[in-house]
This record gives C-alpha cells, structure tokens and sequence, in this order.
C-alpha cells in the first residue's frame, strides 16, 4: 500500500457568524491514495465544500481550523505559512468551481488568465505562456482554441467556461485537483461531455481527485468510493455499489430513495412514516366531447429584436388535470415558451386559447387585469429571489388574493391564506417571517402556496425544484402531484430534470432550438426515445439505481 | 476595431439623447432667471438717483420690456448661433468671459480630482484589505473629517498653516503673482501655457500657487471615492474570481490589483465622473476663499446683480460638461468593461 497523498485527521472547522459560531465540520477524517477519484457527496450545508476548502486553504476570513490536521504528502497545511500555501496552491494542489463563469475573472481575456496560472510556478516568458496556454485549451478540447485565447469569459457558454477553469486548474499539473459541484448548473449532456474530459484528464495525468457533488448519480458514475457527509460529518463510506444499493445510515438510505432514478414513482421518493397521506381521487367525468382542451396553443412564434427565433412555430394541448412536461437543455426555448403561455411576454404570431378563449392577443403588460389572471398562475424556478424580501410569508401568499380576487384585509383573508399554508404543509407560525428566515424548502412552499391561493386551473411550474436539495425536492414534488390530483390541476411542468418529467408529467414534449424535436406519452418516450436527440438527453443522465451502472466498470 | 466602432456609435447615441436635456436646461434657466426677485434694469441704471424713465431706457434697451415668450424666443435664437449675451457686469460677451475663465476652474478641478483619486483609491484598497481593522476605522475618520469640514473653513486651516505658520505656500490670492510675467495664452491651462513657453520657473510658481485650492477640494472629495473603493474592493475580494486567483497561487499584488482592484474600479469611475461635474459647478467657495479667477464665482457675482445672461450662460455650461463627462465616464467605461460594449 502506498503511503496516502492526502490524509485528514480529525478536521474541525467553525465559523463566526452574526449568529454566533456555527460549527461546519466536526471530526472528518479521510485519507486518499494517490490516482484515486474520492466523490464526497451530500446535501446543501453538509460541510462538502468547507471540507474542500479547508484541505486547499482557501476558507473565508469567517471561517477557521480549530481542530485536526490535513496533511498532504506528509506535510501538515494546516499550519503551513502563506508563502508556503501559495507554492502549494496551482502547483500541487488545485481547484475548480461551481459556477465557471463567475469564477472566471470577467475583464479578463481567458487567454491572460490561464497564463497568469502558468507563470505563477513557471519562469516562462510571455509568449512562452501564451503557447502553453494554447496548448492547454486544446488539451481541454475547446473549438477554435486559437481564438478563444482571446474571448473574455462573457463570450463562452457555461460548459466552455467550466473548460477554461479546468484548463487553468490543470496548468501547472497539480497533484490533487478538487472539483467543487463541476457541472452543477450545465445541462445534462454538456455535463458529461465536461465530465467526462475531466475523468480522463485526471487519469492521464495521474492526478488525485475528490469530486463533490449533491449528485449521487454523478458520483456514483465516475469513482470508485464515495463518502457520504451530513452536517459536517462523514455518515457513510463505500464503493457506490454497495453503497447505493444497500445504504446502511438513516441518513444515506433517505438520499439514496429520495433522488429520482430512471424508474422512481413519486412516491417513492419520500420514506412512508414522512409521506403524505394519500388522497382518495374520485373520478371526474369526463368532459362532453366538443368541450375545448383548457390550454390550446397554436403555432406560437417568439422572436427576439434581432430577428432570430427563441421558439418557432410551437403548438401544444393541454386538458384540464393534466400534466405536461417541457424538455430541453437551456437556449432550447422552453422558458420562453412558458412565458408566453403564463402571458409575461408577447409571442410575435400565433395564438394562445385558455378555455376556448383567445388570451394571446392580450398585452402581456395588462394581462394582470384580465380575470384570466388568476385561473393561470405561476411557480418560479428559485424560491429565494423570486419571494418580496420585504414581505412576510403571509403577505406573499395574500398579495395576489388581494390583487385578483377582490379579498379584503380581514378574517375572510387570513383565513384563505391560513388554508393555503396547510395545504402546502407550511406550518401557520412561519407566516409571520420574512424569507430569509425560512430554509430553502419552506420558501417552495410559500411559492406554491402563493400559486394555488387563488385557485387557478393552469399551473405553469419552471424549474420549480432546480435549487433544492434532493430530499426537500422530494417532499415538494409529492406535495405538488397530491394538489394537482385534488384541485384537478393542469401543470405545465418546465423542467432539465428528466427524471422529475417522468415522474410528474403524463406527456412529455422535447424542445431543441425552438422547436419540437419529440412528443408522446412520459414512460413511453424516455424508455423507447424516437430521435437521436432524446436518446442523448436520456443516456447522458447519471444514474445510480439502474442495473447497468452497478456493475463493476 | 469593431470595438472602437461600437464605442462611437454607442458614444454618438449618447450624446443625441442628451440633447432635449440640454434644451430642457436651457429653457428652465430662462425662466427661473425671471421668477427671480431683483430687476436688472433698475440695478443696472446709471445711478441710484436715476428716474422711472431712465430705468425704462435701460428696460427697452435690454429687451425686458417684451412679453416672455418672446424673450424667450430671442434668447434661444442667440444661443443657436452661439451668442451667449453680453454681461452687463463687465460689459463683455458671455462667452469671451467663460471661456477666459473656464480653464481656471478646469485646471483646478481636474488637479484637485487628480490628487483625490490618488489618495482615496489606495486608502479605499488598503480599508477593504483588512475591513475593521485600525487602518479602517483611520480611513472612515479622515474620510468623515474631510467631507463635515466645509471647504471654506478647511481652506483657511490650509492656509493659516502653510502659508501664515510655515511659509510654504505662496500668497493665496489668484493663479500667478500678480508681478510675475503671463505666458502667451495658447490653451487657457497655465500649467500647460508655462510649458509650451518653456518656462519652468513660472510653471513651479504656478503649481505652487495651485497646490493649496486643490488639496482644499480633494479633501473634500477623497471620502466618496474612498468609500466607493472600499466597497467595491469588499466585493471584489469577496468574489468567486479572486478565489480562484487564489487557487492558483498568484502573488498578492496580482490578486489585489489584477484581479482585485481592475473590477472594483469600474464604479469608481462612474463616481469619478459625477464628483468632478460637481466639483466644477460647486467649487464657489474654494474659488472665492483663493480668489480664484474661475467660472463659478463668475456666476455668482452675476447672480448677486441680476445679470441674468452670464447666470444662464453658465448653467448651460455646466450642463454640457455634465453631458461631456458622462460621455468620457461612458467610454471609459467601454474600455475598462469588455462586457460594456455587449450590453
């Protein structure tokens, strides 16, 4: 056995907040062998990214080691002065980040900051620089890398960005590398196209690797052990196997049944002893034959100042109850297409019928006082920027109340709002806080419950799970199938997740480049994809459940 | 090239959509000059004793004795062919006057601004570097002294020091020493005139005499740019960019000032530019406290004697030069920001 290239002992790291100390990480210990590739998963606050931070030195002035040591090559960094940190940092030890484009710096050409990386460690002249920087961009396989030299980050997609980093990363030929949510924000396929360079980077230079991620999946598909963290501490370690398939903490049983898998039921999602109980549906008669479909669109067409299409020529039917997914990496116009139809922008041409009604002809900008307001409503992407910072839990679900239904302030309100939050289980005594009070899953549902207040027929839900951890998408995806079954909902469910679609959505419509590429039946298109573009989409998802990946590679 | 082009036409479409300001400027100086109390033709008659029919004289002479959109029509006529009017005060046209003494107030600013920039932009840096510290907590306070201190009493401190106990400063009353030789006037800008005349020693004479109005206005000044500094430095340091510029082991200066600084500057410039129209319309007091022979106590002189033409002719100039600067901050801006150009 060769000695280890990174041992953690112990490490404990707090940090000073207004609110006092708050503990991140309490005793972790790890060790990783030279040429291994360690994937660290584990929800939002879990102390992944601390632990990431702690080991390259680069936690915030907030945040300090008050016990253990990380020793790399045998040498303990936990007290290693700044001169020596800074050797170490590029040289030996590197990092890449989530959100590339923000870890980039924006007035500089990509060219200049990747040479800035190689002369850090390197006497190089300028030119020499240059040329090594041109040669790392082709080893990270960017298109025209003689060009991109050149580019400012603001001019690169996302996946090239992430390119970039893992180009400036990689520049001095690190022996540790941690990659930090790589690829979380890039669609699925950019994803492993990104991940996919980085696994063989790494192997071809013979580089040690923890991959942290809140994506069991992901993890799961490039290493071979994983660690498990909840709350600053390690819960579970294993190859992902026999991790994954027999979880042993409570903990890591609940992550591994509450991230969707190929075959997951909504359902499932959520342990029995959590989930909500279910509720008898009657059967609703069916419409009389001739009664219009609640949603009709027809031929809609959004075109930008500039002349180019953002969807062309989109039609789509939704009955009422039912639950229609949109599918398609981002630019694909799937957004825009929802906006259109939950009427906050105009299409060029074409029309919108709600209820047999024309709404497309409508301005968007006095759609607010049209009585079909209320009956279309909307649950945005990120519930922390899309609540009033300055209004209440109660005030955010009463507001369209008061706008669209003609409710006074009163008993008749607060009641209406009270029904509202235990509908989407908020509890009464949060509705007097203000958003940054409440978690991440509390602020979903003031959301919803904000969407559902005014009994609307047509939920328009985008990205509404995006920024949630894997357990409280869960729970927030149950709730939302069991409101759609009672209220005889329809969804219009916008969504990168291709899982989710499958789980939430009866019909599943792809979107490529403004147009459809693929429409049918949910379970019938994921399993049996017609085009080669949904074979792509669908095989490019990491999975941890399936048969297929379990085996040993 | 592509980016200079876009740099001018973004430039030009500023500049045409800041007209009906300008003309809105214009017009509201008008009139405001006549709701003014005090009438320039009974100030402006030969003498206190002169009668109703003399002043009358005065009146028609002066075309006040039209109705107002009149007046107004005239005025605007004049100023599109470029006559700002005649001052009643020195009996020279208003634009001769501004322009004789437009440099002064110029020379000063943009000296003083200089000097503030220099000062404030490190001072900002250093306080973003350690938030808190003592070096901090120093900065606030000379930033809070400079601006709660008026410029007319931090002038004369300046002077009662430099001038009276030390004898550093030269006599602070005007640009040059009354007996010291003027160079041949090519741009207005002393500093600029001594040199192209070559004559050191009455450059070194005029800097001197400079230096102590300038460092009054800087330090009145230093504590907005130090403060937008410091914040815009706290959120550049704190940013994903300078962690990674950590990650890769660059120097501390590459960090601070590469990294660092060249994004936080971007707001400092736009500061900048709003500071100095200020400091140009503004500066009445350091002007009138160093006798200075500037715009602004031109027009305040004007104004004490209802002079109107020189009053509205000045506001128009500082509006221009507002509009000017904002162009300049504009392109600058273009410069600094790759992005700027995109959006």
């Amino acid at each position: 056995m060769m000695s280890p290239l990174l041992e953690i002992d112990n490490l404990g790291v707090t940090f000073s907040t207004r609110r006092g100390l708050v503990e991140a990480l309490r005793g972790v210990s790890l060790s990783l062998q030279p040429g291994e590739m360690l994937g660290l998963v584990g929800e939002s606050g879990s102390g992944k990214s601390v632990t990431g931070f702690a080991v390259t030195g680069l936690l915030d002035k907030a945040g300090r080691i008050t016990a253990g040591r990380v020793k790399f090559r045998g040498q303990d960094i936990t007290r290693a002065s700044g001169a020596e940190l800074r050797n170490l940092h590029g040289a030996n030890m590197a990092m890449i980040f989530q959100n590339p484009r923000a870890a980039l710096n924006p007035i500089r050409t990509v060219g200049a900051q990747i040479a800035d990386a190689v002369l850090s460690h390197r006497r190089l002249s300028k030119q020499e620089a240059r040329a090594e920087a041109l040669k790392l961009l082709r080893a990270v396989q960017i298109r025209d890398p003689d060009r991109r030299l050149d580019a400012y980050p603001h001019e690169l997609s996302g996946g090239m960005c992430q390119r970039v980093m893992i180009a400036i990363a990689i520049s001095c030929n690190p022996s540790l590398l941690i990659a930090d949510e790589p690829t979380t924000g890039l669609d699925v396929t950019t994803q492993k196209v990104v991940m996919d360079l980085l696994a063989r980077i790494v192997a071809e230079r013979g580089m040690t690797t923890i991959l942290i991620t809140h994506d069991l999946g992901l993890a799961a598909h490039y290493c071979r052990r994983v660690v498990v963290m909840e709350q600053g501490r390690l819960v579970e370690e294993g190859a992902p196997q026999t991790l994954f398939r027999a979880p042993q903490h409570a903990y890591t049983k609940r992550l591994v049944a509450s991230s969707p898998t190929a075959t997951s039921r909504v359902g499932d999602l959520v342990p029995a002893d959590e989930a909500l109980p279910v509720v008898e549906v009657k059967d609703r008669p069916t419409p009389a034959p001739g009664t219009p479909p609640l949603l009709d669109v027809q031929h809609v067409v959004k075109r930008f100042d500039d002349g180019a299409a953002a969807v062309a020529d989109f039609s789509m039917t939704v009955a009422a109850g039912e639950s229609v997914g949109l599918v398609g990496e981002s630019g694909s116009g799937k957004s825009t297409t929802a906006r259109m139809i939950c009427r906050l922008i105009d299409p060029s041409a074409g029309d919108i019928l709600f209820d047999g009604y024309s709404i497309a002809k409508l301005p968007a900008r006095d759609f607010h006082r049209s009585p079909l307001r209320k009956e279309i409503q909307i649950v945005f992407q990120d519930p922390h920027e899309s609540l009033n910072p300055r209004f209440t839990a109660f005030d955010c679900i009463a507001h369209p109340l008061l706008r669209l239904t003609g409710l006074r302030p009163g008993d008749a309100l607060r009641s209406r709002v009270e029904e509202c939050a235990d509908r989407v289980g908020l509890p009464r005594e949060l509705l007097s806080r203000f958003p940054h009070q409440l978690s991440g899953g509390q602020k979903a549902r003031i959301g919803i419950a904000r969407a559902i207040a005014c009994r609307p027929r047509l939920l328009v839900l985008d990205e509404p799970t995006a920024a949630l951890d894997v357990s409280v998408q869960a729970v927030v995806l149950q709730l939302l199938d069991r409101l759609r079954r009672e209220d005889n909902l329809a969804f219009l469910f916008v969504s990168h997740d291709l899982n989710v679609v499958r789980m939430m959505c009866s019909r599943t419509i792809v979107l490529r480049a403004g147009g459809i590429v693929e429409q049918g039946e949910s379970l019938a298109l994921f399993a049996n994809p017609q085009t080669d573009y949904t074979r792509e989409l669908v095989e490019a998802i990491p999975h941890i459940g399936s048969p297929a990946s379990l085996l040993p590679a | 090239m592509g980016t200079i082009g876009a740099t001018l036409i973004r430039t030009g479409r500023r500049f045409l959509s800041s007209l009906p300001a300008l003309f809105g400027v214009l017009v509201f100086t008008f009139l405001l000059m006549r709701v003014l109390p005090g009438d320039p033709a009974v100030f402006f008659a030969s003498g206190p004793s002169a009668g109703n029919e003399e002043i009358e004289v005065v009146r028609r002479q002066l075309g006040l004795d039209r109705s107002l959109p009149e007046q107004l029509g005239i005025y605007l006529y004049d100023v599109g062919r470029g006559n700002l009017g005649r001052s009643m005060m020195t009996g020279q046209p208003v634009a001769k006057d501004l322009r004789q003494r437009l440099p002064a107030s110029l020379e000063l600013t943009l000296t003083a601004l200089v000097i503030a920039l220099i000062a404030a932009v490190p001072l900002g840096v250093l306080a973003a570097l350690r938030p808190n510290s003592l070096i901090d907590h120093g900065v606030r306070l000379f930033c809070s002294l400079g601006v709660c201190v008026p410029t007319f009493v931090s002038g004369l401190l300046l002077i009662y020091v430099f001038y009276y106990l030390l004898g550093l400063a030269p006599d602070p009353t005007g640009r040059i020493d009354v007996f010291a030789s003027v160079p041949p006037a090519r741009t207005g800008f002393l500093m600029v005139d001594f040199l192209l005349a070559g004559d050191v020693e009455g450059w070194w004479a005029a800097a001197r005499q400079l230096m102590l109005p300038a460092f009054t206005m800087a330090l009145f000044v230093i504590a907005p740019l130090a403060r937008i500094t410091r914040a815009s430095m706290l959120v550049s340091l704190g940013s994903d960019f300078v962690r990674t510029a950590r990650s890769i082991g660059l120097s501390r200066w590459q960090i601070v000032v590469t990294y660092a600084l060249r994004n936080a500057i971007l707001p400092v410039i736009t500061i900048a530019g709003i500071v100095f129209s200020t400091m140009l319309g503004a500066n009445v007091l350091v002007e009138k406290v160093f006798s200075w022979p500037g715009v602004a106590s031109y027009a305040l002189d004007a104004l004490l004697v209802s002079d109107y033409a020189p009053v509205q002719g000045f506001v128009l100039l500082m509006a221009s030069i507002f509009v000017a600067v904002n162009l300049l901050v504009d392109v600058l801006y273009g410069i600094a920001d790759p992005r700027a150009t995109v959006v």
